[in-house]
């Protein structure tokens, strides 16, 4: 209840909470809400400047880009979701293990996390995208994928502290195997910092993946995503400047609301995480 | 300090050797057949066995590997599908624009984001400390790509006063190095001004206060010292992010460097390429660390590396 009211009560916090409610109202309803069919095109409507019938204008085919950005929404989300999954799936499991069993184990998978935070930021995601070609669901493989090392670098950090405590002792001489320990006792309170980097990754997982399809390496045309809708405005940009202009807003707002709320969420759960993240 | 260098250089050999098995590994785990892969899909089964045989995909891979080594020693990252050209020299060539465009949004995290960071933490709470962090707010969550169309837009497009793309003279140089920097500064500015504040609040500052010292040098000389450390470590991480932004921003200003060079082969399926590419920003990015390591000593003596 505590950790509710703290969130409440931080208003960056709410905004974000807000922010993010309402893309999932329009990812879960964009065909209620979409005023278009974001695939139907008309060439002889193309790069339409905002009007009454389409509030945001239209894009290079015609197509409604309002209602580009509603679905664009679905595919965003589901990227986001899916990609961080990936990373918590692989992540946590190999982050416990490493840092409850420590030894030659640890070693191991520190050096190999080492190799992976080598490759900074979306350049992981591009190696992969590179071997598997591009694509939407490569895409969303290539993110998860380097999202792993910071679980993995978390989650370690936490099982470290956490060894050591009374709790894990006293499970211990109640004859607990480590796996029950690490699964009933130590997991769930590494809940915390799991939560807020989540949260966090979140915000990262739209920057990349819109990224990957700015650069043509994610999701590929028709698909209304995004960063693919972007890549496609740089050259109408002196001819028709809100194709350029809408699309990035979404991800920039979409990225705010769940930094926002991943910070609060930090704040209101373990204030002492500040540093850390 | 010297041995402290050599450890951590010694320790960075695994982390390199790793980061070469990786790059080498692109070609080797490609879905199919790797030759074919590389060839194209039009290529004629002569070309592909010609591709097969020069890459030696036919040999067993720990003979591959150390081939693979042995070049990377010699300087040979193998030639570029598209262009025939050596790698090693394609990838050279775009090193300078990259290490250009990297060190002008370095120098500007480091003015503008601590500048900013300083007056905020100054003057906590006003409406200009509620503006600058709502401003950086927004900076960290823009995407990188769309901050430099936005940029692009407003002062190529529409004013004139900077061009849209391409390298040149300083004038080039403006939108795409303010465009990388940009969430850079924005996280060292709200740094900045979260550890100044702290610092501000020791009883060391309320001493130099309570004996007359000026309010500035209370902030410039005896606070900002003591904040400078973490400050440093932060920009020195943030390189890792403007290396990765460099590939986004490149992208959009045409700037030739390396970032575009990745995403030029990646789309052209030039593997070779991808690795000379990929391996020097990785190299790159595991030298700078220790170097951030190393400068933190030079900042805060009382750090011993033992």
């Amino acid at each position: 209840m505590g950790t509710l009211r703290r969130l409440i009560r931080h208003r960056l916090a709410l905004f974000g909470a807000f922010v993010v409610l309402i893309f999932a109202v329009f990812a879960i309803f964009a065909p209620y809400i979409a005023p278009h069919d974001p695939y139907r095109f008309s060439l002889a409507k193309k790069l339409q400047p905002p009007s009454s019938l389409h509030p945001l204008g239209t894009d290079e085919l015609g197509r409604d880009l309002l209602s580009r950005i509603i679905y664009g929404t679905r595919v965003s989300l589901m990227m986001a979701l899916i990609s961080v999954a990936i990373g918590l799936v692989v992540g946590v499991p190999i982050g416990a293990l490493s840092g409850f069993y420590g030894g030659v184990f640890d070693l191991l998978v520190q050096r190999g996390v080492d190799i992976l935070l080598a490759f900074p930021g979306i350049l992981l995601a591009i190696v992969v995208v590179a071997i598997l070609g591009p694509g939407l669901w490569n895409a969303m493989l290539a993110v998860g994928i380097s999202f792993i090392p910071t679980y993995v670098r978390v989650v370690r950090g936490s099982v470290l502290e956490l060894r050591e405590k009374e709790f894990v002792e006293a499970a211990r001489a109640l004859g607990t195997g480590s796996l029950a320990i690490i699964g009933r006792h130590i997991l769930p309170n590494c809940l915390a910092p799991i939560i807020v980097l989540s949260t966090l990754q979140l915000a990262s997982a739209i920057l990349w993946a819109s990224g990957l399809g700015f650069l043509g390496l994610g999701a590929q045309p028709p698909t209304p995503e995004w960063g693919t809708m972007l890549g496609r405005s740089q050259v109408y940009i002196r001819a028709a400047p809100h194709v350029a202009i809408f699309p990035g807003l979404a991800i920039a707002l979409a990225v705010l609301g769940f930094n926002l709320l991943g910070d609060g969420l930090r704040d209101a759960l373990d204030p002492r995480l500040k540093g850390r993240f | 300090m010297l041995s402290y260098l050599v450890r951590r250089l010694l320790v960075a050999i695994p982390t390199l050797l790793g980061v070469t098995f990786i790059v080498f590994s692109i070609v080797r785990v490609l879905p199919g057949d790797p030759a074919q892969a590389m060839a194209g899909v039009h290529a004629t089964q002569e070309y592909i066995e010609q591709v097969r045989k020069e890459l030696g995909l036919d040999l067993p891979m720990h003979v591959q590997y150390a081939r693979f080594l042995g070049g990377l020693l010699r300087g040979d990252l193998g030639r570029s599908l598209r262009t025939g050209l050596p790698v090693a020299e394609e990838v050279w060539t775009r090193f300078i624009p990259t290490l250009e465009l990297t060190a002008a949004s370095l120098f500007l995290t480091l003015i503008l984001g601590i500048t900013v960071g300083i007056l905020s933490a100054t003057k906590p709470y006003s409406l200009y400390d509620h503006a600058s962090m709502f401003l950086s707010l927004a900076g960290l969550s823009m995407p990188v790509f769309w901050l430099g169309l936005m940029l692009m837009l407003l002062f190529s497009v529409r004013l004139g006063w900077f061009p849209a793309a391409g390298r040149g003279g300083l004038r080039h140089l403006v939108l795409p190095s303010v465009t990388l920097a940009a969430s850079s500064v924005a996280l060292v500015a709200r740094f900045t001004r979260s550890t100044l504040l702290e610092v501000l609040r020791q009883e060391y500052i309320t001493t130099a206060r309570a004996k007359g010292v000026r309010e500035s040098r209370a902030i410039f000389v005896h606070a900002l010292r003591n904040a400078l450390i973490p400050i440093v470590t932060i920009v020195g991480l943030r390189f890792g992010a403007l290396l990765s932004g460099a590939v986004l921003t490149e992208t959009v200003f045409a700037w030739p460097g390396v970032g575009r060079l990745v995403v030029d082969s990646v789309s052209a399926r030039d593997y070779p390429v991808i690795q000379g590419a990929v391996l020097v920003i990785a190299a790159c990015f595991v030298f700078i660390n220790i170097a951030v390591d190393l400068l933190y000593g030079v900042i805060n003596p009382r750090i011993r590396y033992d």
